[in-house]
């Protein structure tokens, strides 16, 4: 999931008796699987989360090109930079699609842009973890990416028209980059020892960050609640979290990696893995700004930004030279 | 084959076309840098674009350069296991990116180049070449029409901008020259019918570059002066570092397949 840990604003989810009556309309529409559209009566609440989480997942999409790009000038066959330049390029596509899902409720990409500089909105934790080696593009897209689609898919279904709309555009794309992930793996995996080796060690630094891509267990939360209510969050963490466990053991056998949890096993009884959960501890320190890349990941963003404003103003300075010698002309 | 040609003439194209494979990968290359870094989302995905294009032309090139040397190389091992002075590509592709400015500027210029040389080359005497150039033209056209709307935009933008493009210009048009000196190996090439001589192109692009230049108010630097030897495998300190980069992974785990 790109977007963690969402707020909504509400102390509690309120029932329909105490809603207003646009309010109980509103929710009437959700309950029967209607789609909202940006010029539909909205509640505040709900307009305010949905730019929190289409932003946070946006800026998911353009920090997260960071990681791996990392890797654009290093791949090791021209074949595997082509797919990794086009993979990473995608992902700024998603962003461009995400932020323009978040336009259409009233902010402005570049209002958007100014809050994550400024601190103010976050972007998915797994993205503050470093790309080592090659096996991690493999890791990333194998486990990030399908950690990712894990959440989205279901997003699909998301009771926003635009939002929806995006995330079904994204799967698309997702599932072949987790494919493109898995087959770097297996390259990897079967590969020379050396390329062994990077495999299980990507496997052992991105399996509890990928864990925590689903956020803090969320059964009690009254955020994620209200977000449920209104269908912009389909499932709890916890169910998304164990999903992604279930399907991801197998893969990792067949690669011959290990998975780094001792006390994975099979849980006849509730049809699923129990496994470790990862460290909250940190977590924590990583959202908070303390991973091992918060720093280099907003400075580059930062960097990028300022240093193209000239390029900004420029091409605006010129439209508008262009719009007043047509006005002149006429 | 559609390609008889004599062991000189062979000879002579595998090193053409390394001219060709090798200027497309280093400049996809440099292009890829951009990659996240971009001053705008859009130009993010636009310069992805070119770089992806490029690195696949540069493949079709180094794969068919493979084949005419015939020592069972291929597009990879061209690519990762070769040093810097079996290169050949122009000195202006290997020139760092800079600002934005700079990189589109650089564009700009080879892309009114290639534009033309694609098209002449897609009438070449060699079918895998004139196959190339007809697939690689239509990508150029499109560079070109991109690369040469910015300069004009950012060249008659603010006077920041303006000032930025002039220096870029100022920088790179000392390697415009080498795309228009011809040696022994385009004497070869194009007595065959494969190629032109580079000279007989450069009437046409400076028609395109001045028209684009006076549009974006921009003044070409006053001087007949170039850097050579790219071609040749005498390179500028920049190329070095860009293939340590590159081809690291080839270069530190021989043998291994990725």
């Amino acid at each position: 999931m790109y977007a963690q840990m969402v707020k909504t604003d509400a102390n509690k989810v309120r029932d329909l008796s105490e809603m207003t009556e646009e309010e109980r309309a509103f929710q009437a529409r959700i309950d029967r699987g209607e789609k909202i559209e940006p010029t539909d009566w909205m509640p505040e609440g709900y307009r305010k989360t949905l730019i929190r989480q289409i932003g946070q997942h946006a800026h998911s999409e353009i920090v997260g090109q960071l990681p791996e790009g990392n890797w654009i000038t290093r791949a090791p066959t021209l074949e595997r930079k082509a797919i990794l330049l086009a993979k990473v390029q995608d992902e700024a596509g998603h962003g461009l699609y995400l932020y323009c899902a978040a336009e259409t409720l009233g902010v402005s990409r570049d209002e958007l842009i100014e809050l994550l500089h400024a601190g103010k909105m976050k972007y998915s934790s797994i993205f503050n973890y470093p790309t080592l080696t090659w096996a991690d593009i493999g890791a990333v897209g194998w486990l990030v990416d399908g950690a990712a689609i894990m959440n989205q898919v279901p997003l699909q279904r998301t009771s926003f028209g635009p939002y929806s709309r995006a995330m079904i555009r994204i799967c698309k794309e997702e599932s072949f980059h987790q494919r493109q992930g898995y087959d770097i793996m297996m390259k990897m995996a079967n590969g020379t020892a050396e390329q062994r080796r990077m495999a299980q060690d990507a496997l052992d630094r991105l399996w509890y960050p990928s864990l925590m891509m689903f956020g803090p267990s969320d059964k009690d939360s009254v955020h994620s609640a209200q977000s449920m209510a209104w269908k912009i969050k389909i499932n709890t963490n916890d169910e998304l979290r164990q999903k992604f466990v279930d399907q991801t053991v197998s893969q990792a056998e067949y690669l011959g990696l290990t998975i780094p949890d001792e006390n994975l096993s099979w849980n006849d009884e509730k049809g699923g893995y129990d496994f470790s959960e990862p460290d909250w501890s940190e977590f924590f320190e990583v959202l908070s700004g303390n991973g091992p890349c918060n720093r280099e990941r907003m400075e580059a963003r930062v960097k990028a930004w300022e240093e193209g404003s000239w390029v900004r103003d420029a091409l605006m300075a010129h439209a508008n030279k262009k719009e007043a010698a047509k006005t002149a002309a006429e | 084959m559609a390609t008889a040609v004599d062991n000189i003439v062979s000879d002579k194209l595998f090193e053409w076309l390394l001219r060709r494979g090798d200027s497309a990968l280093i400049l996809g290359h440099r292009v890829s840098e951009w990659c996240g870094h971009s001053p705008v989302l859009e130009e993010d995905i636009a310069l992805a674009n070119v770089a992806l294009d490029l690195i696949g032309q540069a493949r079709l090139w180094l794969t068919y350069a493979g084949e005419i040397e015939g020592k069972g190389r291929g597009e990879n091992e061209l690519a990762f296991l070769r040093d810097a002075w079996d290169f050949h590509n122009f000195l202006l592709v290997e020139q760092p990116n800079g600002d934005f400015g700079k990189t589109l500027m650089r564009q700009f210029l080879y892309d009114a180049y290639q534009v033309l040389l694609l098209e002449a080359l897609e009438n070449s005497s060699d079918q895998r070449v004139a196959e190339i150039a007809a697939k690689a033209g239509k990508e150029a056209a499109y560079h070109l029409d991109r690369s040469a709307d910015l300069v004009i935009r950012l060249g008659d933008g603010t006077s920041e901008s303006h000032r930025r493009m002039q220096t870029a210009l100022e920088t790179l048009w000392i390697y415009t020259g080498e795309l228009f000196s011809g040696d022994e190996v385009d004497e070869v090439v194009s007595d065959a019918g494969i190629a032109p001589m580079p000279e007989t192109l450069q009437s046409s692009w400076r028609q395109i570059v001045d028209e684009v230049l006076t549009r974006a108010t921009l003044e070409v630097p006053d001087t007949t002066f170039s850097h050579t030897g790219g071609v040749t495998g005498r390179h500028s300190e920049h190329l070095g570092h860009l293939l340590a980069e590159m081809q690291f992974l080839q270069r530190a785990y021989p043998g291994a397949t990725w």
